[in-house]
Parts: C-alpha cells; sequence; structure tokens
C-alpha cells in the first residue's frame, strides 16, 4: 500500500475544462458538489481507502524567522501567489494506478450547469517507511 | 493478567493442563490458542465474523472460569464453547436460519487438530481474492490477534478505515470454502509483507510477523516457511545496528557487527541450514542464505562475495526479479570489482527503484566522483523514503565538499 496526496488549487493548476468559479453556480449546483464531494469520501472510507480530507482557508499569512529575541515577521497575504493551495484529500490504495483512477473520479466533481468540472488535481506520492529487507 | 506459569501449548491436548493453583490465566499463551479456535469453527462452517465474536466471548469465559478450574485441553475447550456460543447466537438470529439448517448438518465436533486448524486459516487469511493490504490486515487481525486499533496505527490509516478494510476482507473471503490447503506461497508473500513493508508505531510489526511465521512453522512442514522464518531472523539480528539514534540509515558496510542479536543469528543460521539440507531451493531460503553469508562476516572487508554472487545467481533464477539482479550488481562490485558491477548494471532498467543508488555506489568507487555525485543526487530525488533520501543526500555532499578547492 501507498499513500497518495491529492491535492486542490485556488490557483497555480492548469485551467479546468468547466472553469466557472463556484460564486458563479445555482445554490443546487453547490449543493451538489458537496453531496458528490462527501459521496466519495464516504465510499473510500468503506473500501479502506481514506485517510484525511481537509480545506484550506483561502487567506493567510507569511512568516519567517527574523533573529535571536525578535518577533517572527509576517506579511501578506499576497493576492499574486501563483500556488494557492485549496485542500487536500490523502488515501492510501495498492498502486499508483488506483490513485490516478480517484483523482480522476474526484475531478469529475459536478460544477456550473451539472457538468463535470475536469479539475487539474495534483497527485503527489508520499515518502514511505523504509524496507527492512534491501539487499 | 499476570503471567503465570501456565500451561504448554505443544502439549494442551495430552491433558497437562493449568498448573494448580495457579492465580490467572496467562494471555499471551491464551493469545497464540486463537488461531487454532478461529480455525476451527472458520472450517466447520461458521462464517468469519460470526466465529470471531464467539471466539472472544470464549475468551472472556475462560479468563473468567480457568483460574478456579482449569481445563485438561485448553483448545479443546475454547473450541467447545466457542461453538456453542456460535450456535446460540445463529438460533437467536433468525435472518440466519438458513445457515443454521446448513451448519446443523456438519459433523459433529471431531477432536481439536491444531497444526491443522491454525494452517487453515492462514490460508484463508491470504486467499487470493484479497489485495495485499487486506491479506495483511486480517492476518493481523484473526492470527495476531491485534485489536482493529492496533493495526490501523500501525499501518498509519484512521481505525474506521481499518475496521472497513478488514470488514470487506472477512466478506471476501465469507464464501471460500477451502477443501484443500492452499498455496503456502501466498501466505509467505503476506508474512513477508508484514515484516518488511511494516511501519513503525505501537505494534512490532516485525516481531509480530516473527512470531507469525513460527507459529506457521509450528503447523506445516515446508523449507520455504523455514527459510522466511530464517531470512527474518537474520535481519531482524541487524536492527539495534541498523540506524542512528536519530533515525538515520546505516549501511550494512558501516554497521557496527558487535551489536548484531547472535543468538538470532545462530538461530536464523541453524534453521536455514536443516532447509537447505531438504534440498528444496527457493527464494526466501537463497535470501537467507545471502543474509546468512553477511552474518557470518566479521567485517564487510571479510564477506565471502563470491558465494554471495553465487546465490544471487540462484536468487535470479528462481524469480527473475529485477531487483535481484541489481543486487547482484552490488554483489558483482564486491567480488569482482567496481567496473565488472557497473557491467552488470548495465543491461538493467534505469528506473528501477535504487538504480541510480547502485550506479553512484559503483562509479565512486570506479574512481569518477563527479559522475558519483550527480548519481547520488539523482538517486536521492528518486528515492522512495524519507530515510534513504536523507542518506544519498548526505552522500552527494560528501562527494561534492570533497571536490570544492
Amino acid at each position: 500500500m501507498a499513500k497518495y496526496l491529492l491535492l486542490k488549487h485556488y490557483r497555480g493548476a492548469p485551467a479546468a475544462v468547466n472553469d466557472v468559479p463556484m460564486d458563479h453556480w445555482t445554490p443546487q449546483e453547490v449543493t451538489a458538489h458537496i453531496q458528490y464531494m462527501g459521496d466519495f469520501a464516504a465510499r473510500l472510507e468503506a473500501n479502506g481507502e481514506f485517510v484525511d480530507g481537509q480545506a484550506l482557508a483561502p487567506d493567510g499569512l507569511w512568516v519567517r524567522y527574523d533573529g535571536e529575541g525578535r518577533p517572527p515577521v509576517t506579511d501578506g497575504p499576497f493576492a499574486e501567489t501563483k500556488d494557492l493551495i485549496a485542500g487536500w484529500m490523502i488515501i492510501d490504495v495498492e498502486s499508483e494506478a488506483r490513485a490516478v483512477e480517484l483523482a480522476g473520479e474526484l475531478s469529475a466533481a459536478p460544477g456550473a450547469g451539472g457538468k463535470p468540472i475536469h479539475e487539474w488535481l495534483e497527485v503527489r506520492p508520499f515518502l514511505a517507511a523504509p524496507p527492512t529487507i534491501t539487499e | 493478567m499476570t503471567p503465570a506459569d501456565g500451561f504448554d501449548v505443544d502439549d494442551a491436548g495430552s491433558g497437562t493442563g493449568l498448573t494448580a493453583g495457579t492465580p490467572a490465566v496467562d494471555e499471551a499463551v491464551l493469545r497464540g490458542l486463537v488461531p487454532r479456535v478461529l480455525g476451527a469453527l472458520v472450517r466447520r462452517g461458521a462464517d468469519f465474523a460470526a466465529a470471531e465474536d464467539a471466539v472472544q466471548e470464549s475468551l472472556v469465559e475462560a479468563v473468567r472460569t480457568w483460574p478456579a478450574s482449569p481445563p485438561r485441553d485448553p483448545a479443546g475447550w475454547l473450541v467447545a464453547v466457542a461453538w456453542r456460543r456460535f450456535l446460540d447466537a445463529t438460533r437467536a438470529d433468525a435472518a440466519r436460519r438458513r445457515r443454521e439448517a446448513e451448519v446443523a448438518a456438519e459433523p459433529p465436533l471431531g477432536p481439536v487438530t491444531g497444526g491443522d486448524d491454525t494452517l487453515w486459516l492462514y490460508f484463508l487469511c491470504a486467499h487470493p481474492s484479497l489485495t495485499p493490504a487486506s491479506a495483511v490486515a486480517l492476518t493481523l487481525r484473526a492470527l495476531g490477534g491485534l485489536t482493529t486499533r492496533q493495526v490501523a496505527q500501525a499501518y498509519l490509516v484512521p481505525e474506521a478505515t481499518m475496521a472497513q478494510r478488514i470488514s470487506r476482507a472477512k466478506r471476501t473471503v465469507a464464501d471460500v470454502r477451502l477443501d484443500r490447503p492452499g498455496d503456502v506461497a501466498t501466505v509467505l508473500r503476506v508474512l513477508y509483507l508484514v515484516f518488511n513493508e511494516g511501519y513503525s508505531g505501537d505494534v512490532d510489526l516485525a516481531a509480530e510477523a516473527i512470531r507469525l511465521t513460527r507459529q506457521l512453522a509450528e503447523a506445516v512442514e515446508h523449507p520455504e516457511v523455514s527459510g522466511l522464518l530464517a531470512l527474518m531472523l537474520l535481519h531482524h539480528a541487524r536492527r539495534a545496528a541498523r540506524t542512528t539514534p536519530d533515525g538515520a540509515l546505516v549501511p550494512l558496510a558501516e554497521q557496527d557487527r558487535t551489536r548484531w542479536d547472535t543468538d538470532l543469528i545462530r538461530e536464523g543460521v541453524d534453521i536455514l541450514q536443516a532447509a537447505l539440507a531438504r534440498d528444496r531451493l527457493g527464494e526466501y531460503q537463497a535470501q537467507a542464505a545471502i543474509a546468512a553469508l553477511h552474518a557470518d562476516a566479521p567485517t564487510a572487508q571479510d564477506t565471502d562475495w563470491v558465494q554471495v554472487v553465487e546465490w544471487y545467481d540462484e536468487l535470479v533464477r528462481l524469480t527473475d526479479s529485477p531487483v535481484a539482479r541489481l543486487n547482484r550488481a552490488v554483489a558483482v562490485g564486491e567480488a569482482d570489482g567496481p567496473h565488472a558491477g557497473l557491467a552488470a548494471l548495465a543491461g538493467l532498467d534505469p528506473s528501477l527503484p535504487r538504480h541510480d543508488a547502485v550506479a553512484a555506489h559503483l562509479t565512486e568507487r570506479a574512481g569518477d566522483v563527479e559522475r558519483a555525485a550527480r548519481l547520488y543526487e539523482a538517486a536521492a530525488r528518486a528515492a522512495p523514503n524519507l530515510a534513504e533520501r536523507d542518506h544519498l543526500t548526505r552522500q552527494a555532499a560528501r562527494l561534492n565538499a570533497a571536490r570544492r578547492p
């Protein structure tokens, strides 16, 4: 088994096919989208493949160390930040092919007009624990 | 419960019984009997989930009554009680009338044939209809007696997810009727996975894999079962030397061999020699033989690399595995020099895991430091786990630092 992160972006991903912002959908379309996401997670849990799913607020801060005895420097949020993560799902699956299959299903979540968004999702493997037998 | 003298599991059927006056039941001994009892019930027609519930109830009953009246045959006692509980539960459940009719038609309970029933459960938990992850989870739950929470923690997934994985696995094998032994190789693959790809957590999966493989070796005479057990013991012996206190990997050549566990090595070598004497070589015996040659060398330089290469030749012949060929190239590099090692590497697919790491090592030994540094960098980027990536990054950094004026 291997764990994968399915990463959803507010910004930074290539444009989706059905690229209409969520606040321009009908309320029913928003509800249908949320329902789809919830059903997807529930199905993964029933499959024994679900690990975690979280959404992130679009606004955040940049923080860095500013030297001994000084408070950290904060800045932002930067409206021009190219890559903005919206949330993720972590899955534990048999193979990369299965991770791709599930990401494809997640990308089919309905958007404007009730049609699939065809959104680009980033699929990233976790670095696993080292095996014992390597020679 | 406190550890007590308890009874001898191997002798459980011959009437040794619990030592008189034993104040409590030995939990570990009780846990060791579970696979036999569960196997006996499932084999007599109980479905997996119901059998597990019934066995659980029989254990509770044992803990309650054994201190006062120890049974002469603990396993037989547990099977009888669990079977009765299973029938009670089946009768109580109107929806299960049909199954009741089926089990009522089963022959009456015969004597408990320990090894057979345990073995049967191993085959069921490793059944080919299960995915590897499901087989691993079911094996640890049903044979290892771990709780679902423990299995979930060991594999870093939520308990609800693991509960679903296990119950799906039980449903998958619910209708499997094994009328003949399965393929031992499928069982060994599952145990190998538990040992080798175990995550760290509260549960010591390597120790659990060894315990389950020992138990299997008691239930079935098979040189490859012995081979796998020897392989596990020989690698487990190096555990203390394999990582630094802060978790960094220590390669085999740099390990402090005085920290290897000589008792485990001796046991592993003895088991391996007995298996090899039966002249039915298999991949686990070949891998164990390689591990035994390393265990036998007081220092890395003293390793009998020519013999190691010969065993890799056997392993390649047995498995045709590209990973075995890759490791063979490393051994050839030690036996015949880095250029011979690079020649052995030349025909292999560069996208193989650890290909660049092996190439880097051999290239450095061949004297091309600059190219070796590039290869270590590439190997670090492709490393499948953090500990290896860190190790390879340090190797690249070491070579890059040495090249700076």
